[in-house]
C-alpha cells in the first residue's frame, strides 16, 4: 500500500461528521470518488455508511441516498432512530432517500445476456430526485450471490464505480471482509481512492474495535489503527494518536496542593500541562496525594476531571473526608467531576473513547487518573502504552495537567511497566514505605521532574486529618544543596 | 372475454440490443406455446425509472410472471427457449 504525504493540491475532503474520524483523515472523505469501507459481519459498516450520510445531510447540508442490499428500510429506519436520528424527517425534507434492493437468488432464472441496467435506473433516479452528493451502498457484494455471471458482474461494478465519480458523487461502498483478498469479491480492484477497515476482535476476552485507513489516494493518514465505540451517539473513533509533539510548553505553574511538596518543586509545583505519575504500593497515600491535588486546584478555580478505576465516586469522597478532604463541595461548585469505572468491564478503546469523551465534554484543565494500573491491566502492555502515549499527547495538546496514580507490585513485570510508562511523562513521584522498627512510615521521592531543579530529597508523607503533610527527613533542602541534582 | 392466463411483463431500459431480442424472444415464445393466453406488457426503465424500485428490478432485461403466481423473474436476453418455459413453468407445445 502506497502512503505520500502531504495532501495533493486539489484534493478536497467531505467531512463525514463521525466523531474522529474527520481528525485522522485530516479533513473526512475524497469527495466526489467512492470510499470503500470493508468489515466483518458486526463490524459497523452499515452504521459507519449510515451517518455518513445522516451527518452529510444534517451537518453539511449535502442530501444523500441510502442503497441497501441487506436491511430493509423499515429495518434502517429503526436502527437509526436508537441512535438519535429521524431518518423519516429526513426523507420528508429531501435530504434522505432509502432503496432497499431486494434480490432473492432462488427464484430467478438467467437466460441470455443481461446487465445490471436497473441497478443503474435505480440509483440515478434516487440521485436526481433529491439531488444527493452523497451515496452509500451496502454491500454491493449481495449481488455476487445474486447473479452468476461474474464477467457481467464485474463490469458492471467497474461502471458503477465510474457512474458515481462522473456524477461528482462522495460515496461509501461497503464490503465484506475476506479471507485471501481484502474483500471476498475483490471490490478493491474498482476503488483506487481509499479503503478503510473495520475490525472487532476479541482480546483477553473482550470485544474491542478497531478502525484503520488502508489507503488514502493523495492524502497524509495515520497508519494506526485507530479504536472506535459504537454507543448511543453512534460511530466515534479516537482519533489521540495524529497529535504528535506539538504541544506548547507552557511556564505557568500548577501547585501540587501540598505545601511540602510544592516546596520541592522549587516552591511553586508542576509545570502546567505536563503530565505528572504517582506511584507507590498499595496504601502508601497515592490517592490522598491526587486527591490533594484535585481538590487544590478546584480551588483555584480550575475544573477538574478525577477518573477512578477502584472506587466509586461516594467511596473516595468518604474516604478522603477522612483525611479532611472536602471533595463534595467541588463537585456541587461543578469544578469537579467524579467518574468511576470498572476497568475490565470493557475493553480498553471503550475506556479511551469515554475518557475523550468526558474531557470534550467537561473541559477539564486537570485531570486525575486513580490509578492508570487500573487501564494497564487492560490488554497487552505494548497496546495499553500505546493507547496511554496518545492519551497522554492528547492531553498535553489541550494543555491538560493530568496526574496519574500507579499502583507499584513488587514483582518485577510491573516495575518493568513503570519504566516504560517513565519515559511519557514528565514527573515522576514515587512513593514507598519503610518498616523502621515497629514503625512503618511512608516515603516520597521524586525520581525525575523535566526542566525543574526539584529537590531529590526523600520525605516523609503523613496522613493526617488535615489533609497530606510531608515532613523532610532533615528539612527540604534546597536543590543548590549537596543533595540536590538538577532535572533533566 | 376470459382474464388471460398468463401476465407477463417485460422490464427494459431503452432501446438496446438486448432489450429488442428480448421482446423478440418472448414474442415467439409466447406465440408459439401460449396462443390466446397471455398479456405482455413492456416497461421501459428509462420512461418510468421509479418503476424499477417499486417492482424490484435490478437486471435488465427482466421477465417477470405476475400471473399464475408465484411471482417469477426470468433475467437476460430470453435466447434459451428451453429456459424460458421451465422458468415459466409452460409446457412445450407439439
Amino acid at each position: 500500500m502506497s502512503e505520500k504525504k502531504g495532501t495533493a493540491s486539489g484534493l478536497t475532503k467531505a467531512g463525514t461528521g463521525i466523531d474522529g474520524f474527520d481528525e485522522i483523515t485530516g479533513g473526512g472523505l475524497p469527495q466526489g470518488r467512492p470510499t470503500l469501507v470493508i468489515g466483518g459481519p458486526g463490524s459497523g459498516k452499515t452504521l459507519f455508511a449510515m451517518e455518513f450520510l445522516v451527518k452529510g445531510a444534517i451537518e453539511y447540508g449535502e442530501p444523500g441516498v441510502f442503497i441497501s442490499f441487506e436491511e430493509s428500510e423499515a429495518d434502517l429506519i429503526k436502527n437509526v432512530a436508537s441512535l438519535g436520528f429521524d431518518l423519516r424527517k429526513l426523507v420528508e425534507k429531501k435530504l434522505f432517500m432509502i432503496d432497499h434492493i431486494q434480490i432473492e437468488a432462488s427464484e430467478v432464472i438467467e437466460t441470455g445476456e443481461y446487465d445490471l441496467e436497473a441497478l443503474f435506473v435505480r440509483l440515478g433516479y434516487a440521485i436526481d430526485s433529491i439531488g444527493a452528493k452523497r451515496v452509500a451502498i451496502d454491500t454491493i457484494e449481495s449481488v455476487f450471490s445474486s447473479f452468476r455471471n461474474d464477467l457481467v458482474l464485474r463490469s458492471e461494478l467497474r461502471r458503477l464505480f465510474r457512474f458515481l465519480k462522473e456524477r461528482g458523487i462522495t460515496a461509501v461502498i461497503t464490503g465484506e471482509k475476506g479471507e485471501a483478498a481484502l474483500t471476498r469479491n475483490g471490490l478493491e480492484e474498482y476503488v483506487s481512492d481509499a479503503v478503510i477497515l473495520l475490525d472487532n476482535r476479541v482480546i483477553n476476552n473482550l470485544s474491542t474495535r478497531r478502525l484503520r485507513v488502508l489507503k488514502y489516494r493523495g492524502s497524509a493518514h495515520g497508519s494506526n489503527e485507530y479504536p472506535f465505540l459504537i454507543d448511543d451517539t453512534g460511530f466515534s473513533v479516537l482519533p489521540i494518536t495524529s497529535i504528535g509533539l506539538t504541544a506548547e510548553a507552557s511556564d505557568e505553574r500548577i501547585s501540587t496542593g501540598i505545601e511540602g511538596l510544592d516546596a520541592m518543586f522549587e516552591g511553586v509545583g508542576f509545570y502546567k500541562g505536563t503530565t505528572i505519575m504517582v506511584s507507590g504500593s498499595a496504601g502508601t497515600g497515592k490517592s490522598s496525594i491526587a486527591a490533594e491535588f484535585a481538590l487544590r486546584a478546584c480551588r483555584d478555580g480550575k475544573k477538574v476531571l478525577y477518573y477512578a478505576f477502584e472506587e466509586s465516586p461516594s467511596q473516595i469522597k468518604r474516604n478522603m473526608r477522612s483525611i479532611g478532604l472536602d471533595l463534595q463541595t467541588c463537585v456541587d461548585d461543578g469544578k469537579l467531576m467524579i467518574y468511576a469505572d470498572r476497568p475490565s468491564i470493557y475493553g480498553l478503546e471503550t475506556h479511551l473513547v469515554t475518557f475523550h469523551k468526558l474531557i470534550t465534554g467537561f473541559n477539564p484543565e486537570v485531570v486525575v487518573i486513580d490509578p492508570i494500573s487500573g487501564l494497564t491491566a487492560i490488554g497487552d502492555d505494548l497496546e495499553v502504552k500505546t493507547m496511554l502515549v496518545r492519551l497522554i499527547d492528547y492531553l498535553k495538546m489541550r494543555g491538560t495537567t493530568s496526574m496519574f496514580t500507579s499502583l507499584m507490585n513488587s514483582d518485577e513485570k510491573r516495575k518493568e511497566d513503570d519504566t516504560l510508562m517513565s519515559s511519557i511523562i514528565d514527573t515522576w513521584i514515587q512513593l514507598s514505605i519503610v518498616d523502621a522498627g515497629a514503625e512503618r512510615t511512608k516515603k516520597l521521592r521524586i525520581i525525575k521532574s523535566r526542566g525543574m531543579n526539584h529537590s531529590a530529597c526523600q520525605t516523609e508523607v503523613l496522613l493526617t486529618s488535615n489533609g497530606v503533610k510531608l515532613v523532610a527527613s532533615d528539612d527540604i533542602i534546597p536543590p543548590s544543596d549537596k543533595y540536590g541534582r538538577g532535572g533533566a | 372475454m376470459i382474464e388471460p392466463e398468463f401476465e407477463l411483463k417485460l422490464y427494459i431500459a431503452g432501446s438496446t440490443p438486448k432489450s429488442i431480442a428480448a421482446i423478440a424472444n418472448l414474442r415467439r415464445i409466447c406465440e408459439e406455446n401460449l396462443k390466446g393466453r397471455y398479456t405482455i406488457e413492456v416497461i421501459d426503465l428509462m420512461k418510468n425509472p421509479h418503476l424499477a424500485k417499486r417492482d424490484q428490478i435490478v437486471a435488465i432485461p427482466t421477465l417477470v410472471r405476475r400471473l399464475p403466481e408465484p411471482l417469477k423473474k426470468i433475467i437476460g436476453d430470453l435466447s434459451n427457449e428451453e429456459k424460458v418455459l421451465i422458468g415459466l413453468e409452460i409446457e412445450r407445445k407439439g
